[in-house]
């Protein structure tokens, strides 16, 4: 099969074996441009396996993942990043001993090698986009607390802010609302609405509610590889689909 | 007032805790101590060098190194070896086989200088040796580590096993290093005597000058971009790699800067103490120096340098009087402070200074001071990390 470089992102024959167990198994994945992607699936499906591939925190044995036509499975995790894909990890992670203006911060991209950051200056520019940011993620008003003092929902919120600033690409969020109240799923839901604009999104969830209020296009994964694809609604009648996920 | 106090705590170290510093320093003790005991405390000033170096790469990078004792030892070997080789010129070793060279090379049978001492009878490449020898031994070791990923407890352990892989080879080429006794009988410094009391002022002052200087160093580091990124990986780790940073290069900057700071302090024990000797690189001074750190306060640039010359004079009084039982202390110390006071020092004064704070400003009853001081008023960190 021969990559097509009109997709942002083209995953082909993707395949990682721990010990032999084949965690992802000749998995292709196509992405466009601007898309908002689902990913869904039973526990131990690959889900988040395949997102640690796409950032480099795990290698691929065999297959391909290329990022506008560049080759991401030998890059190192922080080029991967310069390259335009950002990563939310399942469980908050922000620095909780730093405050919410700094943890933003830290994720502003200028100043990220080491001498870099030694002569980085808070400019108009970067306080600029903190606050836009800020905003954004409704926590402009706690800049200077503790990010360790937010809720839990404002922490995944903080996280989602903290890719924000780095204007990924592709922007790949592991369970964004797993432990939130309902009243904090709707907010995200419409946070990553408006995140979505401009930008490709990939968002594994498990709260089907949430998958169908956030709309675009679902993939269903099943022991390392695709099951179905399609829109919610079509993949709801997918006896496939019910029977390994949808059904209990 | 509230400017004042927060003039005194800033975050890491306040630029008034380090002018307090500086007046104990350079006004206090040489108005206190005899010559004596300032050259003592000077010799303790030396080690403070090394705990500062932990503050910033242990406290704030979160890299435990049990082997800062090989950079205090680079920095005072480098030291030592230009001022043995002033103190052998051929007249005042006229008795031995070989005259000019050091003596115990002499005892050893060794007929010429050693290639690699050659170099050490220029001063300035003495200097330059000091200063860059220990960090760059530091960025081979850091590199080769921290690029694969080595960290905590097993960072921990391969430090302190280079320390006494060091503390082996130097004793081991008694010929070439002066063995297990160092490098001793250091007398002048271009002709000038280190050992007279003007000397001993004169060196104690420039030991203050230059540790002051490196905690500014270490103040300017923590403030910028840097110091929060380092704060960051410390912590989480994967959020900072996947944030577009190389990590490793960030722990490398940080342990090589420790390294150099702690070089300086070796080179201005030798000037002070007139020796260097490998019982100053090995396990034992080097998990002292974190206990120094310890003691003194983590997360406390200027604590680190208070708990060097506390548990130091603490070591010396002590000593004298029990010399059994003074290892069994300063471990009671050290686990007394791990359990009950986890930052050290450094945190009572934060949470007295807090309580002195808090009534003053109900009585101004000025939000603004409030949330002014709140910010800039010394934190603790919210969870206990691990170290």
């Amino acid at each position: 099969m021969s990559s097509n470089t009109n997709f942002l992102l083209s995953i082909e024959n993707l395949t990682v074996s721990f010990d032999g167990f084949k965690a992802i198994e000749g998995l292709n994945l196509y992405m466009d441009e601007s898309e908002l992607r689902v990913i869904i699936g039973p526990n131990g499906a690959g889900k988040t396996t395949l997102l640690d591939m796409i950032c480099g925190k795990t290698r691929a044995s065999e297959g391909s993942i290329k990022f506008r036509g560049k080759e991401l499975t030998r890059m190192r995790e922080h080029r991967i990043v310069w390259e335009g894909v950002g990563r939310k990890f399942q469980t908050p992670s922000i620095y909780e001993e730093l405050s919410v203006f700094d943890n933003l911060e830290a994720s502003y991209p200028r100043g990220r090698s080491v001498f870099g950051a030694l002569a980085f200056k808070r400019d108009e520019e970067v306080l600029l986009r903190i606050n836009e940011v800020a905003k954004e993620i409704q926590l402009e008003t706690r800049l200077d607390e503790s990010a360790g003092l937010l809720s839990h929902g404002q922490k995944q919120w903080l996280e989602i802010g903290m890719l924000l600033i780095q204007d990924p690409e592709l922007l790949m969020l592991d369970e964004p609302v797993a432990g939130m109240s309902v009243s904090e799923r709707e907010e995200t839901a419409h946070l990553l609405r408006k995140i979505a604009k401009g930008r490709s999104v990939i968002v594994i969830e498990h709260d089907m509610e949430f998958v169908a209020s956030l709309g675009g296009k679902v993939t269903v994964l099943h022991q390392g590889k695709i099951l179905a694809e399609g829109d919610m609604q079509t993949l709801k009648q997918d006896q496939r689909v019910i029977d390994v996920y949808l059904g209990h | 007032m509230n400017r004042l106090f927060s003039f005194f705590q800033d975050r890491h170290a306040g630029l008034g805790s380090i002018l307090l510093l500086a007046i104990v320093l350079m006004v206090v003790m040489p108005l206190v101590f005899d010559i004596y005991r300032l050259n003592l405390a000077g010799r303790y000033l030396t080690y403070a060098f090394v705990a500062l170096g932990l503050v910033l790469c242990w406290g704030y990078g979160g890299i435990l190194s049990l082997g800062q004792g090989i950079f205090f030892g680079i920095g005072g070997y480098a030291m030592a070896m230009f001022l043995k080789i002033e103190a052998s010129d051929p007249e005042s070793t006229s008795i031995q086989t070989t005259p000019g060279i050091p003596d115990f090379m002499d005892w050893n049978r060794i007929t010429e200088l050693p290639w690699f001492w050659v170099p050490f009878n220029s001063l300035t490449f003495t200097i330059i040796a000091v200063l860059v020898l220990p960090a760059a031994f530091a960025f081979l070791i850091g590199f080769a580590m921290f690029k694969r990923r080595v960290s905590g407890v097993y960072f921990a352990i391969i430090t302190q096993a280079l320390a006494v892989v060091l503390t082996i080879l130097i004793i081991g080429q008694q010929g070439y290093t002066g063995g297990i006794n160092g490098i001793t009988d250091l007398r002048t410094l271009m002709g000038w005597d280190i050992r007279d009391d003007s000397a001993r002022y004169l060196l104690y002052y420039l030991n203050a000058v230059l540790l002051i200087g490196c905690l500014l160093i270490g103040r300017w580091v923590l403030n910028c971009k840097y110091g929060r990124i380092l704060t960051a990986l410390r912590d989480k780790e994967e959020r900072v790699r996947f944030s577009g940073y190389d990590v490793a290069n960030f722990k490398v900057f940080i342990f090589c800067l420790a390294a150099f700071i702690s070089g300086i302090g070796g080179a201005m024990f030798t000037l002070q103490v007139g020796f260097m000797s490998p019982s100053f690189i090995g396990i034992v001074p080097s998990i002292e120096f974190v206990i120094f750190a310890a003691v003194g306060g983590r997360l406390s640039l200027v604590g680190g340098v208070y708990g060097a010359l506390l548990v130091s004079f603490a070591k010396t009084m002590f000593a004298e009087a029990y010399p059994q039982l003074w290892q069994f202390l300063i471990g009671a110390v050290f686990i007394l402070v791990v359990l009950v006071l986890p930052y050290g020092l450094a945190s009572i004064y934060g949470r007295f200074g807090h309580r002195m704070r808090t009534p003053f400003e109900r009585w101004l009853g000025d939000r603004k001071a409030r949330s002014s001081a709140s910010s800039g008023g010394f934190q603790e960190p919210l969870q206990e990390k691990r170290p």
